[in-house]
């Protein structure tokens, strides 16, 4: 289990546990957390699994694939520290992650 | 008005395979789709990527799926009506009505929600004022380039279809293309071009820049655009493109009074059957305890959604179960010469 945090755009925040091995994106959706809307399933086919990324967490993540930035040029108001969250696999090393996740998916 | 036995919303890998077997057991059907081309998230999202999962066939990419999915159906000379979407439904005594957005109606005894995950529309502009100039002055797609002509256009986007446009309005107009970071998604070959006509100054590239905001009294003049580190420049418009891709959205089946859940339909599993008599839910739109999303489980949903349209279709009569091996009524509607 790693702890992931999720800032939603009603400024709640919820923290929970989540499976390692699971991605980001599904925390979200198995705990009902508003926002993440995850069309295309974790397929990096849809960009409406996107989040941003608390800065400090940025450099810890695994490195975009291939694929990953294209995706995040079709996602609504993109910034810096944007990252599908269908990529980012739950491990000891995200225990703490922060995420926000954006006022709208598309 | 078209009347046939069942409706199938949706052209993607699950409701052709549903046309099939409503063909097999003796039911006319007909394809709406919004998209231009049959195919669904296949066509749309990753029509070259490779699947691993059908089975029996060991991989194959969606362009190749959607193909020998039509090819499968070929006998039963489906219509299909592309380019459409449902909006207004209507029962009317055992039959529904159904009309389109483009006015096509449909007079049918059951209904077939194969819509994936809701019917694709361009993606928008996250600036609230795009809405005001959307159709007049900014566009999501272009139907009638001879608008742009010896005017001022600024394209958003980094994407095939921005690229190819940049290039394109370029010979006729004064184009800036502004995407949000300096690698593209388009083919490289596009990207050179641009690339180079930004070096002859025939067009404008602007990256790291994101609209800002658009202003115009009735029309588009200028926009403005924001570089990552917050630096601001204002550009004369006369109109405005963004190409983003596409996004799903339910749509007015909202308003059918089914049971969603999560921008899903509740549907039974003896016969993918909604809260409403007649009309189904199969694929990726459905859901139900178990549901996985994957082209096989919507074979199987339409398989037993066609079946379940047959008390609809046929109600005074019996379906029987059978085999394509040997059933010579499945057979002769194949078009099986023997």
């Amino acid at each position: 289990m790693a702890k992931i945090t999720y800032h939603t755009h009603d400024n709640k925040t919820h923290t929970i546990d989540v499976q390692k091995g699971l991605t980001v994106m599904e925390g979200a959706i198995q705990n009902d957390i508003p926002g993440i809307d995850a069309d295309c399933g974790g397929g990096m086919a849809c960009a409406t699994c996107h989040v941003y990324v608390k800065e400090e967490w940025l450099d810890k993540l695994p490195a975009k694939e291939d694929g990953e930035e294209d995706m995040l040029d079709m996602a609504f108001e993109p910034k810096n520290n944007s990252r599908l969250s269908c990529q980012l696999i739950v491990s000891e090393e995200l225990d703490g992650l922060e995420v926000n996740i954006p006022s709208k998916q598309g | 008005m078209n009347k046939t036995d069942v409706l199938i919303i949706g052209a993607g890998p699950t409701g052709l395979f549903c046309a099939h077997q409503l063909g097999i057991i003796g039911l006319s059907c007909e394809i709406v789709d919004n998209l231009d081309k049959a195919g669904g998230q296949c066509i749309e999202l990753y029509p070259d990527k490779p699947i691993y999962d059908i089975p029996a066939v060991p991989e194959c990419t969606g362009e190749e799926l959607t193909n020998n999915l039509l090819q499968q159906i070929k006998p039963f000379n489906v219509k299909f009506h592309l380019n459409e979407r449902v909006e207004l439904l209507k029962k009317n005594q055992n039959r529904w009505h159904v009309k389109t957005s483009g006015g096509v109606e449909f007079d049918v005894a059951a209904i077939v929600i194969a819509g994936g995950v809701g019917s694709f529309e361009p993606r928008k502009f996250p600036v609230k004022e795009c809405e005001k100039f959307k159709g007049g002055s900014l566009f999501y797609s272009v139907k009638d380039k001879s608008i742009f002509e010896d005017k001022t256009i600024s394209i958003f986007g980094g994407g095939d279809s921005a690229l190819d446009w940049a290039i394109e309005l370029s010979n006729t107009s004064k184009v800036n293309l502004i995407h949000r970071r300096d690698a593209f998604s388009g083919a490289e070959s596009s990207v050179q071009k641009v690339r180079e006509l930004n070096d002859q100054g025939k067009l404008n590239l602007y990256t790291k820049f994101q609209m800002d905001s658009v202003s115009g009294d009735k029309q588009i003049e200028t926009v403005k655009i924001k570089h990552d580190e917050g630096e601001i420049k204002e550009i004369k418009s006369d109109y405005v493109l963004g190409f983003f891709g596409l996004i799903m959205q339910l749509g007015p089946i909202l308003d059918w009074g089914l049971n969603i859940d999560k921008k899903t339909v509740q549907v039974n599993t003896e016969n993918f059957e909604t809260n409403v008599n007649g009309i189904f839910a199969i694929g990726d739109i459905c859901s139900y305890p178990g549901k996985l999303k994957l082209i096989l489980s919507g074979f199987h949903e339409g398989a037993l959604a066609a079946r379940g349209c047959f008390k609809y279709a046929k109600p005074d009569e019996k379906l029987r179960f059978e085999f394509t091996t040997t059933s010579k009524a499945a057979q002769e509607r194949l078009g099986i010469k023997k």
